[in-house]
């Protein structure tokens, strides 16, 4: 995939799993977009491998997980193993939801590039979302 | 977050007040605006207990009864769920609001590979009718009354609930229940449904048919429509409202076309509404409520049954209005808007534990909860009189104000053809979520208020929390306690039940009866909704853009 810093960073905002909580994804979604993002929004209950598939269908550049119910870690492990096997591995993911700080270093280790508990600006969230992909995309 | 945008000056002077509903707020109110309001009180309020219903619904308000109190909970195994609503029984409360995981939410068996890693995590899982029997173990169905929390499985839940009465020996008509059975709000703001629109519709309204138009379970509330969900989703508080009683006629009018009368159906219904924000809004808008719904189900469908006109419900929770950010803050949030709801008039009320931003709450911050409401009733003087704000010349402008807010977003209603038409070409879900996305903006750019967000923030805060914890051996042994009883039940009364359920299905008929004898078989909730999403299909969302 090219750098993303030469086109709009695509990006997939995905809601893994049964959890249907999906103001947070929705927002995040509109605000990507408003940001010039080109924003894909994978709609409801969907499984790792759903996403995966997504993804690479797309092309993006990021996967953004959005993840309430508390099973981020085991989804978000599931997801990297996917990309890895798939050799998806120029793609960057980032994560948001109800994510406790004492799980980020957790989900930095497994190949997380940016984690956003609920409550984080939207600016933040936008500029780290563009760090995440500008970052993969050069390496 | 509820609050109201406000203009100031360098001073700190604020110029102007505009409410999350557009209305906007005098600095100064008076006997001249009520008359401009054109205010009447035997039309506009009435005595408390007197249609419109304005003031309250019973005459003697909080005097006569407090406001019951059901917080929500259930996690883990039925046998932790049983315990922890022992626990709240034991502090008084005297309604059960039961949590269901997501599996149990979304139709899956906990041993199905879609429930890996959520058994029991959001609350308490079901597979078969061993399940409930072990869950309400020592619980009177014929004193304490159940919300159920789900929707598109209500009717296999309210099923499960009549054949647990029915195993206990217990008189089905002296049963208590209020599955949420509200499909549509389901799919445009809390996202646990399964079926294509009018599908889920149709079974939404098989149950409101079942227990209340046939009469089988006659002290069971049917439906919950929650306008709750939609203003979680970025609705305004006059839109909650509208899109609420745009989703109830939508079901009245599905089970009147079936050969009922209206006054048959509504009778029963109950609605779930928010109560963060704005205090002056919320309280006018649970008041405007009251009245507009017995106005509108008199003119609509020429009811005049002064019970059947009652606008029943639950007004609580405030989740959206709680923050991450100093999350002890939550607490004194909850305080206030329980006082919302008190002034409001609500019959039934729950608040959102403090630390629901982060985790499932904890046994201490659910009792804090319920002593907040209990503080309220027994120490602050809310017994005292009937609709104490009534005659105050804001408040009733307000309500009047409020009125006409609801009636124009139902109009909007109209034009999109309906409730039904617009949740399937995903009408309301754009307008919910870009207004979301304009609150944050809001925020984000000091539109907006929020204590702790944008105003009076800590820097490198951490809170502390104590988190629920997931417990892997409880899901090990809702799996086993499954396969326990797959081995015991009898697989011939299984295979007769899910026949005259697939039969139904396909004939259209009411799904009901067949729901109950597939649960006293004790069929499993994914192998009946699994034969539904065979037959129904499945929804495919409309584009958010």
């Amino acid at each position: 995939m090219a750098a993303a810093s030469q086109k709009n960073i695509r990006i997939l905002v995905a809601k893994p799993g049964l959890d249907g909580h999906d103001r947070g994804a929705k927002v995040i979604a509109h605000a990507l977009r408003d940001a010039g993002f080109e924003v894909i929004y994978s709609g409801l209950h969907q499984t790792v491998e759903q996403i995966l598939s997504a993804a690479m269908q797309e092309a993006v550049d990021v996967i953004g997980l959005s993840i309430m119910s508390g099973a981020h870690l085991p989804i978000s492990q599931k997801l990297m193993a996917g990309l890895k096997e798939k050799g998806m591995d120029d793609v960057a993911v980032v994560v948001g939801g109800v994510i406790p700080h004492r799980d980020i270093p957790a989900l930095k280790d497994m190949g997380v590039d940016g984690v956003f508990p609920g409550g984080s600006a939207l600016d933040n969230i936008i500029s780290g979302v563009r760090q995440a992909a500008s970052q993969r995309g050069e390496a | 977050m509820g609050v109201a945008k406000y203009t100031k000056n360098d001073k700190d002077a604020i110029s102007e007040v505009e409410l999350h509903s557009g209305i906007k707020v005098k600095p100064v109110y008076g006997p001249a605006d009520l008359e401009a309001a054109g205010f009447d009180y035997a039309a506009d309020l009435g005595d408390p207990g007197e249609y419109p219903f304005t003031r309250a619904l019973h005459p003697m308000g909080y005097r006569s009864r407090a406001w019951t109190t059901r917080q929500y909970s259930g996690f883990g195994t039925p046998a932790e769920t049983n315990e922890r609503f022992k626990l709240l029984i034991d502090h008084g409360q005297n309604g059960l609001n039961v949590a269901f995981d997501l599996p149990t939410q979304m139709g899956y068996d906990s041993d199905d590979p879609m429930s890996e890693g959520e058994i029991g995590r959001v609350g308490m899982a079901v597979d078969t009718l061993a399940d409930f029997q072990t869950a309400f173990k020592d619980i009177d169905l014929t004193k304490i009354g159940s919300g159920l929390t789900i929707n598109a499985v209500a009717c296999i839940m309210l099923a499960m609930y009549e054949a647990l009465a029915r195993s206990q020996g217990v008189d089905t008509a002296k049963i208590s229940a209020t599955p949420q059975n509200d499909i549509l709000k389901e799919i445009i703001g809390r996202g646990a449904w399964i079926f294509p629109v009018r599908a889920g519709v149709d079974l939404t309204c098989d149950v409101i048919e079942y227990a209340t138009a046939q009469g089988k379970l006659p002290r069971c509330n049917p439906v919950s429509v929650c306008g709750y969900h939609i203003r979680e989703s970025g609705a305004t508080p006059a839109q909650e409202i509208a899109f609420a009683f745009g989703i109830a006629f939508a079901y009245v009018d599905n089970v009147v076309a079936r050969g009922y009368k209206p006054e048959q159906v509504a009778g029963r219904f109950s609605f779930n509404f928010n109560i963060f924000g704005n205090l002056w809004e919320q309280v006018a808008k649970f008041r405007a409520a009251r009245k507009l719904w017995a106005k509108l189900l008199q003119e609509r469908y020429g009811i005049k049954d002064k019970k059947t006109l009652f606008l029943r419900g639950l007004f609580g929770g405030g989740g959206y209005g709680l923050t991450k950010a100093q999350p002890m803050n939550n607490i004194v949030r909850g305080a206030y808007y329980g006082l919302a709801a008190a002034l409001g008039g609500a019959q039934t009320t729950a608040l959102c534990s403090y630390d629901e931003a982060f985790t499932i709450p904890t046994p201490a911050s659910a009792l804090l909860s319920l002593r907040t409401l209990e503080i309220l009733m027994d120490e602050i003087g809310l017994r005292d009189t009937v609709d104490p704000l009534a005659g105050s010349y804001f408040i009733e402008t307000l309500t009047k104000q409020m009125e006409d807010k609801i009636l124009e977003e139902m109009e909007r209603v109209d034009r999109w053809g309906g409730m039904v038409a617009a949740v399937e070409s995903g009408q309301v879900q754009r307008l919910v979520s870009r207004q979301a996305y304009e609150w944050e903006r809001d925020l984000a750019e000091g539109r907006r208020i929020k204590v702790g967000v944008n105003k009076y923030v800590e820097e490198d805060e951490e809170p502390e929390v104590e988190l629920h914890e997931y417990a892997l051996s409880s899901a090990e042994a809702q799996i086993k306690s499954l396969n326990d009883v797959r081995r015991s039940r009898s697989q011939k009364d299984v295979t007769a039940g899910l026949k005259a359920l697939e039969k139904a299905l396909k004939a259209g008929e009411n799904v009901m009866p067949a729901l109950v004898q597939c649960c006293l078989a004790f069929a499993t909730v994914g192998e009946m909704a699994g034969l539904m999403r065979q037959e129904l299909g499945e929804l495919k969302e409309p584009s958010i853009f």
